[in-house]
């Protein structure tokens, strides 16, 4: 797989803040990237240098081979972008919207008419072409954002925390056309999210404190190096548990054991193996991974 | 050349669709023909007559109703062609805090095209009302004394084109640097309550002093306002003619009411007006996209 992103060294100051410090890294082609970060963290900035609508201090940007400030308008053209919030014309209408932002691709007439269908079938908004965009809801509008970003069926999909807000399922409706589209046209998709579950599909992650990178890797490695493992013990008695000697939080009817991995784990059962009658073996979390890399929690990591 | 097209087309269609920004453009000339009428009328009218009753010439009603319904039509569309084109052109502010410019500046248009749509869809909304208020103010003079020919009609609107293209660069370049409703209210108030003075609509600059007339004629609007005098009179100063009045009054009446105006002492020609007009809407337009250029500077 080749590196669609290949960025070296970046460095972006707002006078005196260091928005984004010596920020190296490489997306591959039809990955899902995450970028996370607290706000401030530079992650809107490093997007704004993407898409050419910020220009860099320092360092090399590279998208699809090719140099990103002296082939701004191509690359624009193979760049799709899903705002934080929407930003589609709230008086007209869905299909006047999209007519509109499609014509700045050049693409009109039939060959606007055949993507409009296919893209009103993929994210199902076919009833909703004539309404206008102040009308709907925060889920629907956002559907229509993602189509506009798909218009020119983008190699690089940015989305921007696109599912903030919405509903668990509109949210899961939106990663299962992302994630066929992935597959099905191998597009990139590099994605800055507040859902720490949405950061554990990816194929790697990047954490982002302060302008700099304080961690990345698969999100397994992450957690293999940043967390350990958790024993969820189900139907033994507080004596029981005690016995083993080890920290544990215990709740209504199970108790949660933290070990240092899964081979501690595994030696733990074998030691008393009659209290480990009905038991998991589960990874941290990608919320641990951040809290142990940054410090700091996400504002929705609850969610 | 599609996504000129478009950006033209979205601003039409957000204007025509922004029932608060169409009609906040349209109320303005016709608030401004209803103050004149009103209130301004009857002041032009009499200081008109007895100046033209102490030079000892006696006029019918219908011409001085022409003539003085001439300077308030022709004073209300120089203000309105560029008043409504501040209000017209708040598309390009609204679009930085609604993220829509954002939106359109990741598509591969380039910002001069997108600059270009901006100033386009403006000055076709913004001469659409003019029209409509050129048509009302027609309308007007048909009913208190009509002494336009067919060419004179025809000049008012070319008049009122020239206006709104300069008004439009003039926003344009004004509207580059604001980025909140706030800001936009501000300029427009401003605008609308300044620049009637300052082009000799809301009082004839003969009245001024000479330092402020001196200052005034360095000004561009000054000489689209006397065009649209010009025009808007040029019947009736003719009939005036018809009627044996002394050419010496009918000059004084142009000078009181800016027909003539004078660039150092200089009595201004109607074709160096449009050459003044013309070029000073050239140049705001290299401004504006000199502007743009600079700022796309900032970005990639």
């Amino acid at each position: 797989m080749s590196n669609i992103i290949e960025i070296s060294h970046l460095v972006k100051n707002f006078g005196e803040v260091k928005a984004v410090q010596d920020l190296s890294f490489r997306v591959k082609e039809g990955e899902l990237f995450a970028f996370l970060g607290i706000n401030g963290a530079g992650k809107s900035t490093t997007i704004n240098i993407l898409c050419g609508q910020l220009k860099k201090d320092g360092g090399a940007v590279r998208i699809g081979g090719m140099e990103l400030e002296r082939n701004i308008d191509k690359i624009k053209g193979s760049l799709g972008v899903v705002f934080q919030n929407s930003v589609l014309d709230p008086t007209l209408s869905v299909k006047d919207n999209l007519q509109i932002r499609a014509a700045l691709y050049g693409i009109t007439g039939k060959r606007f008419q055949e993507r409009l269908g296919e893209l009103a079938e993929l994210l199902k908004f076919e009833d909703l072409l004539g309404r206008t965009v102040e009308k709907l809801s925060g889920g629907q509008r956002r559907r229509i954002d993602i189509a506009r970003a798909l218009l020119n069926r983008p190699k690089l999909l940015i989305l921007d925390e696109p599912t903030t807000g919405l509903d668990p399922q509109t949210r899961n409706t939106l990663w299962n056309v992302i994630e066929n589209l992935r597959k099905r046209e191998n597009m990139t998709v590099f994605l800055t999210t507040h859902y720490m579950e949405e950061a554990a599909d990816a194929d790697y992650v990047i954490i982002l404190d302060s302008g700099k990178i304080a961690a990345s890797g698969t999100p397994l490695e992450l957690k293999n190096t940043y967390t350990g493992d958790f024993i969820t013990i189900y139907g033994a008695e507080d004596n029981e548990i005690e016995k083993l000697g080890v920290k544990y939080e215990a709740e209504r009817k199970l108790f949660r054991i933290a070990v240092p991995d899964t081979a501690a784990a595994t030696q733990l059962i074998l030691k008393y193996p009659e209290v480990f009658r009905d038991y998991e073996i589960t990874k941290g979390k990608m919320d641990d991974v951040f809290l142990a890399v940054t410090g700091k929690k996400l504002k929705n990591a609850e969610n | 050349m599609t996504g000129l097209f478009s950006l033209v087309k979205r601003s039409m269609k957000v204007y025509f669709k922004d029932k608060g920004m169409f009609f906040t453009s349209l109320i303005t000339p016709l608030i401004l023909l209803v103050l004149y009428a009103t209130f301004l009328r009857n002041v032009y009218e009499s200081s008109f007559t007895d100046a033209l009753n102490e030079a000892g010439v006696s006029v019918s009603e219908a011409l001085i109703n022409g003539c003085v319904g001439g300077q308030l039509v022709s004073s209300l569309l120089a203000v309105s062609c560029i008043t409504v084109a501040f209000c017209s052109n708040m598309l390009m502010v609204q679009d930085k805090y609604s993220g829509v410019g954002k939106d359109i500046a990741v598509s591969p248009v380039k910002g001069r095209t997108v600059a270009l749509g901006y100033y386009i869809g403006t000055f076709i909304s913004t001469l659409l009302v003019n029209v409509v208020a050129a048509a009302v103010c027609f309308l007007y003079l048909r009913s208190v004394g009509w002494y336009l020919s067919g060419a004179d009609v025809a000049k008012v609107l070319l008049d009122v084109v020239l206006l709104v293209m300069f008004g439009t660069a003039l926003s344009s370049i004004i509207n580059c640097f604001l980025s909140t409703q706030g800001q936009m209210s501000a300029v427009g108030t401003i605008v609308s309550a300044g620049y009637g003075f300052i082009c000799g609509a809301y009082m004839p600059i003969s009245q001024f002093s000479e330092g402020l007339q001196k200052a005034i004629s360095f000004l561009p609007g000054t000489y689209g306002t006397s065009l649209l005098k010009n025009h808007m009179l040029r019947g009736v100063f003719e009939e005036m003619g018809n009627q044996h009045f002394p050419a010496e009054v009918v000059e004084a009446i142009k000078d009181s009411v800016d027909c003539n105006i004078y660039f150092m002492d200089e009595k201004v020609l109607q074709s160096n007006m449009y050459i003044c007009l013309i070029a000073a809407t050239a140049v705001a337009v290299l401004i504006y996209v000199m502007i743009n250029a600079l700022m796309r500077k900032r970005t990639v």
